[in-house]
């Protein structure tokens, strides 16, 4: 049992640090796809070592610390962006059971009964790598971006909550486990189209990506929370972003978009249906992850107070009344008038 | 034994991180070594089988009331030069008013258990979503509707103030 968990926690570990990293090529791929462009395509056949050449980069360059930083918090922040970033993953269920050398193998790390909590819990913590880093590294600049990403996430936190309850409203389980279940024929997204649109916005804005990347913005703030930053320091604070994009990615397919079910799924049992539940859920994450770069390329940056005024006075009211109305129908059906 | 060790091992890292709160010379660094003590009880949380109670205490205090403080401290950005020192008068009152909370949390905590003894019992429901639903909404109905209530009016009170701000402005 001790063992089987081990693995799978270190091949999460590893899946999620591959995926991030070849989603830094995705992304340059895409953009050059979008801008008419080639893209990197120097490394090996198609550009495809090109994560490879760009990790032994991060790793050779200079590592600088400012003298007037806090040394100690310096080193840390990136830390903990990673650190938040990954232990999400513990929770997700990656697949139905699989049936391995005589037992039932679980694709999940630990079935909680608070899955969701927990997400929220992460994500909420989340802040402080980059809170921490942007303040320890005595920059204005850092400083500010660390304050507009502090601001942001709170802000955007609430929204997506309140999204989130109204599938759990649905669900009546706060385990992703069962979330992903009860979703065996129709999908969530299907009662929950605006919770899911609400979600996806705050997700954008959680994970900092444009158009609400503020706090990185360079045309006004240099580099934002990691100006000071260099070497791997800096290069454990943009995988985390893209290791969080893709937790995230796999958070909006679970909780709206069926997990791991797919269509025609009783036609199947056993290790077929295990592998391919897990593809499917593979394919969604990767549709998100493509959806999220894909806006990134189109569309412009916020200002700071538009992005104030869309989620307090449009994304929280708006979810709120999700709420209401998810909560009055399910207490209609409940035979409550 | 081995539950006792964690025990031992969690509360003296709890209070280790307590005092350098306060001990701490630096007011950001204060604040995450408070987070450090959330973060600790939160794992004692755990420790007795309350998963709800952890992760809210992990969401509300160490997620969202730690980064507010953190944000106003980063926002004041405090340092040793422009800190104001405490005269004396303030010094001995802030004296009294500690000692005294000591004096009554010592006197409430006296009659408790050991958490040594509830750590043993970790196979308890309390702390589960579902017990902790059903009291909230059936026994304590009462004490919870009063504290959205009150919540509620806290909220309206700090719009009212920071509109009120706003259009003497305008």
């Amino acid at each position: 049992m001790l063992i089987e968990k081990s693995i799978l926690v270190i091949l999460l570990f590893l899946v999620s640090l591959g995926a991030a990293a070849y989603m830094t090529y995705f992304e340059r791929k895409l953009a050059a796809w979008i801008q008419d462009r080639v893209g990197p395509d120097r490394a090996g056949p198609f550009g495809i070592l090109q994560p490879i050449a760009d990790g032994v980069k991060m790793f050779l360059k200079e590592d600088f610390i400012p003298a007037k930083a806090d040394k100690w918090l310096f080193i840390i922040g990136p830390g903990i962006a990673m650190f938040t970033a990954l232990i999400t993953s513990a929770v997700i269920p990656w697949g139905p059971k699989l049936h391995l050398f005589g037992r039932d193998i679980v694709l999940q790390v630990a079935d909680i009964n608070i899955g969701i909590l927990y997400v929220f819990g992460v994500i909420s913590i989340g802040v402080y790598g980059i809170m921490i880093g942007g303040w320890a590294s005595n920059n204005k600049y850092s400083l500010y971006g660390a304050i507009r990403a502090s601001s942001q996430m709170i802000s955007y936190e609430l929204a997506m909550g309140v999204s989130a309850i109204t599938i759990v409203l649905l669900s009546g389980s706060l385990s992703l486990t069962t979330i992903v279940e009860g979703q065996s024929d129709v999908w969530n997204i299907v009662y929950q189209p605006v919770a899911f649109l609400i979600f996806f916005i705050c997700a954008l804005a959680e994970l900092n990506r444009a158009p609400f990347d503020l706090p990185e913005c360079e045309s006004e703030l240099v580099g934002g929370y990691h100006t000071e930053y260099s070497s791997m320091k800096l290069g454990l604070y943009l995988f985390a972003e893209y290791t969080s994009m893709f937790v995230s990615s796999a958070i909006m397919a679970i909780l709206f978009f069926g997990g791991y079910n797919f269509p025609g799924m009783s036609h199947f049992s056993g290790n077929t249906l295990a592998i391919l539940g897990i593809a499917a859920f593979a394919t969604k994450i990767f549709l998100f992850i493509f959806v999220i770069m894909w806006i990134r390329w189109t569309i412009p940056r916020f200002r700071f107070d538009q992005l104030m005024h869309l989620g307090w006075k449009s994304l929280l009211p708006l979810s709120l009344i999700n709420l209401l109305v998810t909560g009055l129908v399910i207490a209609y059906k409940n035979g409550w008038f | 034994m081995s539950l006792q060790i964690i025990s031992i091992i969690l509360g003296s890292l709890t209070l280790a991180s307590a005092l350098m709160v306060v001990l701490s010379k630096h007011p950001v660094r204060s604040v995450i070594y408070l987070v450090i003590t959330f973060f600790l009880i939160t794992a004692m949380y755990i420790m007795m089988n309350a998963q709800f109670l952890a992760v809210v205490n992990m969401i509300v205090y160490a997620g969202a009331i730690m980064v507010l403080f953190l944000f106003v401290l980063m926002l004041l950005n405090l340092n040793k030069e422009v800190e104001p020192m405490a005269t004396r008068g303030s010094q001995l009152a802030a004296f009294i008013a500690g000692g005294s909370l000591f004096l009554v949390l010592i006197t409430a905590l006296k009659d408790t258990l050991i958490l040594g003894q509830s750590y043993r019992d970790n196979h308890s429901q309390i702390g589960l979503v579902k017990e902790l639903g059903n009291l909230l909404f059936s026994k304590y109905i009462v004490a919870f509707e009063l504290t959205s209530i009150l919540f509620i009016a806290a909220m309206v009170g700090a719009i009212l103030l920071a509109k009120r701000e706003n259009q003497i402005i305008e």
